[in-house]
Protein backbone atom coordinates (compact mmCIF):
# COMPACT_ATOMS: atom_id res chain seq x y z
CA UNK A 1 0.00 0.00 0.00
CA UNK A 2 2.50 2.38 1.35
CA UNK A 3 5.51 3.44 -0.66
CA UNK A 4 8.53 2.14 -0.82
CA UNK A 5 12.24 1.69 -2.30
CA UNK A 6 12.02 -1.86 -2.54
CA UNK A 7 10.69 -4.02 -5.63
CA UNK A 8 7.32 -5.16 -4.93
CA UNK A 9 7.29 -8.49 -7.47
CA UNK A 10 3.55 -8.70 -6.74
CA UNK A 11 2.43 -4.76 -8.50
CA UNK A 12 0.59 -4.80 -11.24
CA UNK A 13 -0.18 -0.81 -11.13
CA UNK A 14 -0.23 2.02 -9.09
CA UNK A 15 -2.40 4.94 -10.11
CA UNK A 16 -3.38 8.54 -8.36
CA UNK A 17 -6.25 10.62 -9.96
CA UNK A 18 -8.51 12.96 -9.39
CA UNK A 19 -11.37 11.60 -7.46
CA UNK A 20 -13.54 13.03 -10.76
CA UNK A 21 -16.30 10.92 -13.13
CA UNK A 22 -13.58 12.44 -15.97
CA UNK A 23 -10.99 10.63 -14.51
CA UNK A 24 -12.87 6.76 -14.63
CA UNK A 25 -12.28 6.53 -18.56
CA UNK A 26 -8.82 6.35 -17.58
CA UNK A 27 -9.09 4.31 -14.34
CA UNK A 28 -11.06 1.49 -16.22
CA UNK A 29 -8.06 1.52 -19.18
CA UNK A 30 -5.30 0.82 -16.65
CA UNK A 31 -7.48 -1.89 -14.95
CA UNK A 32 -8.23 -3.74 -17.90
CA UNK A 33 -4.30 -3.91 -18.96
CA UNK A 34 -3.21 -4.78 -15.82
CA UNK A 35 -6.03 -8.00 -15.33
CA UNK A 36 -4.59 -8.92 -18.72
CA UNK A 37 -0.81 -8.30 -17.59
CA UNK A 38 -1.76 -10.20 -14.91
CA UNK A 39 -2.65 -13.23 -17.31
CA UNK A 40 -6.75 -12.54 -17.22
CA UNK A 41 -8.84 -13.23 -20.23
CA UNK A 42 -10.80 -10.62 -21.54
CA UNK A 43 -14.01 -11.36 -20.45
CA UNK A 44 -12.13 -11.71 -16.72
CA UNK A 45 -10.45 -8.24 -17.15
CA UNK A 46 -13.55 -6.95 -18.21
CA UNK A 47 -15.74 -7.77 -15.05
CA UNK A 48 -12.05 -6.48 -12.74
CA UNK A 49 -12.41 -3.22 -14.66
CA UNK A 50 -16.51 -2.77 -14.15
CA UNK A 51 -16.19 -3.71 -10.71
CA UNK A 52 -13.49 -1.33 -9.99
CA UNK A 53 -15.12 1.39 -11.88
CA UNK A 54 -18.02 1.11 -9.78
CA UNK A 55 -15.72 1.04 -5.86
CA UNK A 56 -14.22 4.44 -7.73
CA UNK A 57 -17.99 5.75 -8.76
CA UNK A 58 -18.83 5.28 -5.17
CA UNK A 59 -15.80 7.39 -4.07
CA UNK A 60 -16.74 10.42 -6.37
CA UNK A 61 -20.34 10.29 -5.51
CA UNK A 62 -20.90 8.99 -1.88
CA UNK A 63 -17.27 9.26 -0.08
CA UNK A 64 -16.18 12.59 -1.89
CA UNK A 65 -19.55 13.91 -2.76
CA UNK A 66 -18.92 16.40 -4.85
CA UNK A 67 -15.83 17.68 -2.88
CA UNK A 68 -12.47 17.70 -4.54
CA UNK A 69 -10.06 15.13 -3.66
CA UNK A 70 -7.66 12.21 -4.85
CA UNK A 71 -8.21 8.22 -5.81
CA UNK A 72 -5.30 5.66 -5.13
CA UNK A 73 -5.58 2.55 -6.98
CA UNK A 74 -3.07 -0.06 -6.61
CA UNK A 75 -3.36 -3.29 -8.48
CA UNK A 76 -1.37 -6.47 -7.44
CA UNK A 77 -1.07 -10.11 -8.11
CA UNK A 78 -2.20 -12.17 -5.44
CA UNK A 79 0.32 -13.70 -3.12
CA UNK A 80 -0.99 -16.84 -4.45
CA UNK A 81 -0.99 -15.73 -8.39
CA UNK A 82 -4.52 -16.83 -8.42
CA UNK A 83 -6.16 -13.40 -9.36
CA UNK A 84 -5.97 -9.72 -8.93
CA UNK A 85 -5.82 -7.58 -5.88
CA UNK A 86 -6.95 -4.15 -5.98
CA UNK A 87 -7.13 -1.28 -3.25
CA UNK A 88 -8.47 1.81 -3.19
CA UNK A 89 -7.45 4.57 -1.23
CA UNK A 90 -9.38 7.90 -0.59
CA UNK A 91 -8.83 11.00 2.01
CA UNK A 92 -12.65 11.77 2.33
CA UNK A 93 -14.53 11.54 5.63
CA UNK A 94 -15.02 8.00 6.53
CA UNK A 95 -17.70 6.39 5.11
CA UNK A 96 -20.06 3.98 7.35
CA UNK A 97 -19.68 0.95 5.66
CA UNK A 98 -23.37 -0.17 7.04
CA UNK A 99 -24.13 2.50 4.41
CA UNK A 100 -22.95 1.16 1.38
CA UNK A 101 -25.03 -1.98 0.40
CA UNK A 102 -26.48 -3.21 -2.81
CA UNK A 103 -30.34 -3.23 -3.53
CA UNK A 104 -32.86 -6.24 -3.12
CA UNK A 105 -32.92 -6.51 -7.02
CA UNK A 106 -36.34 -6.98 -7.16
CA UNK A 107 -37.17 -3.74 -6.34
CA UNK A 108 -37.06 -1.79 -9.58
CA UNK A 109 -35.21 1.27 -9.33
CA UNK A 110 -32.85 3.20 -10.58
CA UNK A 111 -30.01 3.24 -7.64
CA UNK A 112 -28.11 0.62 -5.61
CA UNK A 113 -26.98 -1.63 -8.33
CA UNK A 114 -23.12 -0.50 -7.95
CA UNK A 115 -22.41 -2.62 -4.95
CA UNK A 116 -24.53 -5.54 -6.17
CA UNK A 117 -22.34 -5.36 -9.38
CA UNK A 118 -19.21 -5.87 -7.09
CA UNK A 119 -20.32 -8.13 -4.70
CA UNK A 120 -21.29 -10.42 -8.00
CA UNK A 121 -18.32 -9.72 -9.71
CA UNK A 122 -15.53 -10.39 -7.00
CA UNK A 123 -14.96 -13.11 -4.66
CA UNK A 124 -13.99 -10.48 -1.64
CA UNK A 125 -14.88 -6.78 -1.33
CA UNK A 126 -15.12 -4.70 1.57
CA UNK A 127 -13.69 -1.94 3.57
CA UNK A 128 -10.14 -2.44 5.58
CA UNK A 129 -8.60 -0.27 7.81
CA UNK A 130 -6.94 2.69 6.11
CA UNK A 131 -3.30 3.99 6.50
CA UNK A 132 -3.76 7.20 9.10
CA UNK A 133 -4.07 10.37 7.56
CA UNK A 134 -6.06 8.61 4.64
CA UNK A 135 -10.02 8.49 4.32
CA UNK A 136 -11.17 4.89 3.36
CA UNK A 137 -9.34 1.93 2.24
CA UNK A 138 -11.81 -0.24 -0.19
CA UNK A 139 -10.14 -3.76 -1.27
CA UNK A 140 -11.48 -5.92 -3.34
CA UNK A 141 -9.93 -9.66 -4.93
CA UNK A 142 -10.83 -11.34 -8.19
CA UNK A 143 -9.72 -15.10 -8.57
CA UNK A 144 -9.19 -16.15 -12.09
CA UNK A 145 -10.90 -19.47 -10.74
CA UNK A 146 -13.85 -17.97 -11.75
CA UNK A 147 -12.95 -16.92 -14.97
CA UNK A 148 -16.19 -16.99 -17.37
CA UNK A 149 -15.62 -19.08 -20.79
CA UNK A 150 -14.17 -16.82 -23.49
CA UNK A 151 -17.86 -14.36 -25.16
CA UNK B 1 -22.00 12.01 -28.96
CA UNK B 2 -23.52 9.68 -26.46
CA UNK B 3 -27.05 9.98 -27.61
CA UNK B 4 -28.73 10.27 -31.19
CA UNK B 5 -32.38 10.69 -31.27
CA UNK B 6 -34.23 10.05 -34.69
CA UNK B 7 -38.03 9.18 -35.31
CA UNK B 8 -38.97 5.98 -37.11
CA UNK B 9 -42.72 6.17 -38.20
CA UNK B 10 -44.56 6.72 -34.73
CA UNK B 11 -41.67 6.22 -32.70
CA UNK B 12 -38.60 8.17 -31.88
CA UNK B 13 -35.29 6.12 -31.39
CA UNK B 14 -32.94 6.70 -29.42
CA UNK B 15 -28.88 5.59 -30.23
CA UNK B 16 -26.41 4.86 -27.51
CA UNK B 17 -22.88 4.26 -28.09
CA UNK B 18 -19.38 4.08 -26.92
CA UNK B 19 -18.66 4.07 -23.18
CA UNK B 20 -21.69 5.23 -21.04
CA UNK B 21 -20.38 5.44 -17.63
CA UNK B 22 -20.35 8.09 -14.88
CA UNK B 23 -19.52 11.10 -16.77
CA UNK B 24 -21.98 10.97 -19.78
CA UNK B 25 -24.64 9.05 -18.31
CA UNK B 26 -26.46 12.13 -17.14
CA UNK B 27 -26.32 13.34 -20.49
CA UNK B 28 -28.15 9.76 -21.71
CA UNK B 29 -30.38 10.48 -18.92
CA UNK B 30 -31.60 13.60 -20.08
CA UNK B 31 -32.04 12.67 -23.51
CA UNK B 32 -34.05 9.92 -23.58
CA UNK B 33 -36.49 11.55 -20.95
CA UNK B 34 -37.05 14.45 -22.94
CA UNK B 35 -37.85 11.96 -25.63
CA UNK B 36 -40.85 10.21 -23.32
CA UNK B 37 -41.45 13.72 -22.70
CA UNK B 38 -42.77 13.88 -26.26
CA UNK B 39 -45.20 10.91 -25.73
CA UNK B 40 -43.95 8.78 -28.47
CA UNK B 41 -43.17 5.43 -27.90
CA UNK B 42 -39.24 4.71 -27.52
CA UNK B 43 -36.99 2.79 -28.57
CA UNK B 44 -33.34 2.51 -27.57
CA UNK B 45 -30.84 1.07 -29.66
CA UNK B 46 -27.39 -0.18 -27.52
CA UNK B 47 -26.08 -2.13 -30.34
CA UNK B 48 -22.85 0.20 -30.38
CA UNK B 49 -22.61 0.48 -26.10
CA UNK B 50 -18.97 -0.62 -25.71
CA UNK B 51 -19.06 -0.55 -21.94
CA UNK B 52 -22.22 0.15 -19.53
CA UNK B 53 -22.13 1.06 -15.73
CA UNK B 54 -24.90 1.35 -13.05
CA UNK B 55 -24.70 4.75 -13.76
CA UNK B 56 -26.24 4.01 -17.17
CA UNK B 57 -27.86 0.99 -16.09
CA UNK B 58 -29.84 3.35 -14.12
CA UNK B 59 -30.48 6.04 -16.27
CA UNK B 60 -32.20 3.62 -18.59
CA UNK B 61 -34.38 2.08 -15.59
CA UNK B 62 -35.55 5.77 -14.95
CA UNK B 63 -36.59 5.88 -18.39
CA UNK B 64 -38.62 2.50 -17.85
CA UNK B 65 -40.09 3.71 -15.59
CA UNK B 66 -41.33 7.33 -16.69
CA UNK B 67 -42.47 4.98 -19.76
CA UNK B 68 -44.63 2.67 -17.70
CA UNK B 69 -46.20 5.90 -15.36
CA UNK B 70 -47.33 6.87 -18.99
CA UNK B 71 -47.99 4.05 -20.96
CA UNK B 72 -45.44 4.95 -23.37
CA UNK B 73 -43.77 1.53 -24.84
CA UNK B 74 -40.34 1.41 -23.98
CA UNK B 75 -38.10 -1.02 -25.93
CA UNK B 76 -34.28 -1.94 -25.66
CA UNK B 77 -33.22 -3.74 -29.34
CA UNK B 78 -29.71 -4.84 -30.77
CA UNK B 79 -28.08 -4.90 -27.16
CA UNK B 80 -24.29 -5.04 -27.18
CA UNK B 81 -22.50 -8.07 -25.36
CA UNK B 82 -20.79 -5.61 -23.05
CA UNK B 83 -24.30 -4.40 -21.83
CA UNK B 84 -26.12 -7.17 -21.88
CA UNK B 85 -23.63 -8.82 -19.32
CA UNK B 86 -24.35 -5.82 -17.09
CA UNK B 87 -28.39 -6.20 -17.16
CA UNK B 88 -27.93 -9.97 -16.76
CA UNK B 89 -25.87 -9.34 -13.73
CA UNK B 90 -28.17 -6.38 -12.43
CA UNK B 91 -31.06 -9.19 -13.49
CA UNK B 92 -33.10 -6.24 -15.47
CA UNK B 93 -32.72 -8.69 -18.60
CA UNK B 94 -36.05 -9.81 -17.63
CA UNK B 95 -37.47 -6.78 -16.39
CA UNK B 96 -36.83 -4.80 -20.06
CA UNK B 97 -38.62 -5.05 -23.09
CA UNK B 98 -35.49 -6.69 -25.48
CA UNK B 99 -35.58 -6.75 -29.21
CA UNK B 100 -33.05 -8.75 -30.98
CA UNK B 101 -33.18 -5.59 -33.94
CA UNK B 102 -33.91 -1.94 -34.47
CA UNK B 103 -36.20 -3.78 -37.24
CA UNK B 104 -38.18 -6.15 -34.34
CA UNK B 105 -38.42 -3.58 -31.98
CA UNK B 106 -40.41 -1.18 -34.17
CA UNK B 107 -42.36 -3.75 -35.61
CA UNK B 108 -43.65 -4.24 -31.39
CA UNK B 109 -44.51 -0.32 -31.00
Amino acid sequence: MMASVLPDPTLLAHLRVAATPASLRMIRRVVREAALLAGAPEPWADDLMLAVDEACQNVVRHAYAGQPGDLCITLSRTPDGDGVAVEILDFAPTVDPSQVRGRDLDDVRPGGLGVHLIEALCEEAGFAAAPEGAGNLFRMVKRFANAAPQR
Amino acid sequence: MTVDISTRGNAAVAHLSGEVDLERSPGVRRALLDALGRRMPLVVDLSQVSYIDSSGIASLVEAYQTARKQSTPFILCAVSAAALRVMQLARLDKVFDIRPTLDDALAAV
